[in-house]
């Protein structure tokens, strides 16, 4: 089964000055995102997974597959954990 | 919020001059006639849906993060769920402002399913028969305390505003209490600022000195520190703007006039007319605006209160100037510190 990286519903976001700025609804928390973290946040658009954003960093910046997948997936977990992303089973949309 | 990421990215809207928080007016008819209010409740003629919707995209383009929806009454608009919706699709934060009497149940569902992270609500008094003296409106307080029931019953984060003035000044306990109980955040605000078409008259309801005076030496609802010797003045102040407006906020109103602030309704430019970022980059006054520093001002530089002063330049405007004191500000500074400024006002 594949899975991929949704946003929360809840989220406001907006790239400020080249970097993204996200804030819940449900507990005011605020996150700014680095340029490499805005990257990870504009790929996960719902429908690719970990791996599939590890390439889309391969192909943005000059870093091995396996450097951008650990970082990925930090990434993701990080933010899974504040509420902010989460991977589902099936591709949305 | 975590205070020192929204430090960081305020100061990368000024250091790029995004305008970050927009207020924008949905409409200026309302379901109340409070006693104290600016605005005059006739519709000229707002903007349509299509309108309205194309300023939002124009905003979410511009950078814009923070944006307040009020009026009027902005639940009189029966788009506006319709144009929540397109505000949260733009991934907008949404703070709303309402009176509260038309939220129901499953509008508060509503709005807690798009999104919203914060309502705003007008409460005068805790008694009936104050709040509804002023809202002009019976059976209001009971209404809109209904209304924060439903909101909060769907886990949303709402504020209680306490406007204060002659008929409510000793009313603030009272109303921080309620909110207390139906569990809201309390905020309250001693300002009447006159009507947007330049008439004063509603200045009169402003609270006198010995009850603004008693507010300001409650620390319960002021906090320590509030009154006392004002902060010492250096370059720093002098070489700052006097606040956000024009910077990185500005008002839209129903008719699609831009103003720096709500509170200061300069004539910037017109979103019928022309294209936001042709407003926001390229208005003479808006420019103008932004150009003024403290140490411009007429004669705040030179006044004891300057550093600690919540001078409003929109008063400053309403009163004919600028770059002038803002009078209320003046009376304000004038009793935390207990001694005259420069201007030396009195109410």
């Amino acid at each position: 089964m594949s899975t991929c990286v949704v946003r929360g519903d809840k989220l406001a976001a907006r790239k400020v000055g080249g970097e993204m700025v996200i804030l819940s609804a449900e507990d005011s928390s605020m996150f700014l995102l680095n340029e490499v973290g805005t990257a990870i946040w504009e790929a996960a658009d719902g429908r690719r997974s970990i791996q599939a954003i590890a390439d889309v960093l391969c192909a943005e910046y000059d870093v091995d597959r396996a450097t951008a997948l650990a970082d990925v997936t930090e990434f993701v977990e990080s933010l899974a954990a504040a509420g902010i992303l989460s991977v589902a089973d099936e591709a949305a949309g | 919020m975590t205070a020192s990421v929204m430090d960081r990215v305020r100061d990368r809207a000024v250091a790029d001059r995004i305008p970050i928080s927009v207020h924008f007016d949905l409409t200026y008819r309302c379901n109340e006639r409070c006693v104290h209010c600016y605005l005059d409740h006739e519709d000229h003629g707002e903007m349509t849906t299509a309108e309205v919707t194309d300023v939002l995209d124009q905003l979410a383009s511009a950078g814009t993060l923070f944006l307040v929806f009020s009026g009027g009454e902005l639940l009189l608009r029966k788009d506006f769920f319709e144009l929540l919706a397109y505000a949260r699709q733009l991934q907008f934060d949404v703070k709303i402002k309402t009176n509260a009497m038309l939220i129901t149940q499953a509008r508060a569902e509503r709005i807690r399913d798009l999104g919203v992270r914060q309502i705003q609500i007008s409460v005068y008094s805790h008694r009936p028969e104050v709040h509804d003296a002023i809202t002009k409106v019976r059976g209001s307080l009971e209404r809109t305390i209904a209304a924060i029931r439903f909101l909060r019953d769907c886990g949303l984060n709402v504020t209680v505003a306490n406007v204060l003035m002659r008929q409510n000044a000793s009313d603030y306990h009272g109303v921080r209490a309620l909110a207390e109980e139906l569990g809201a955040n309390y905020t309250l605000d001693p300002t009447i600022t006159p009507k947007m078409n330049g008439d004063t008259s509603v200045v009169a309801l402003r609270m006198p000195e010995p009850q603004l005076l008693r507010l300001f030496k409650d620390s319960s609802v002021v906090g320590d520190g509030f009154c006392g010797v004002p902060a010492a003045v250096d370059a720093e102040t002098l070489d700052s703007a006097a606040c956000s407006a024009g910077h990185i906020a500005c008002y839209i109103s129903p008719y699609g006039d831009v103003y720096p602030c709500v509170q200061f309704p300069l004539p910037s430019g017109n979103l019928r007319q022309q294209r936001f970022t042709d407003v926001w980059w390229h208005s003479p006054q808006l420019n103008e605006v932004r150009s003024i520093r403290v140490r411009d001002l007429t004669t705040c530089p030179s006044c004891t209160y300057v550093a600690s002063c919540t001078r409003c330049p929109g008063l400053a405007y309403m009163e004919g100037n600028m770059r002038g004191p803002s009078s209320a500000d003046c009376d304000k500074s004038k009793l935390r510190a207990g001694a005259p400024g420069a201007e030396g006002t009195s109410l």
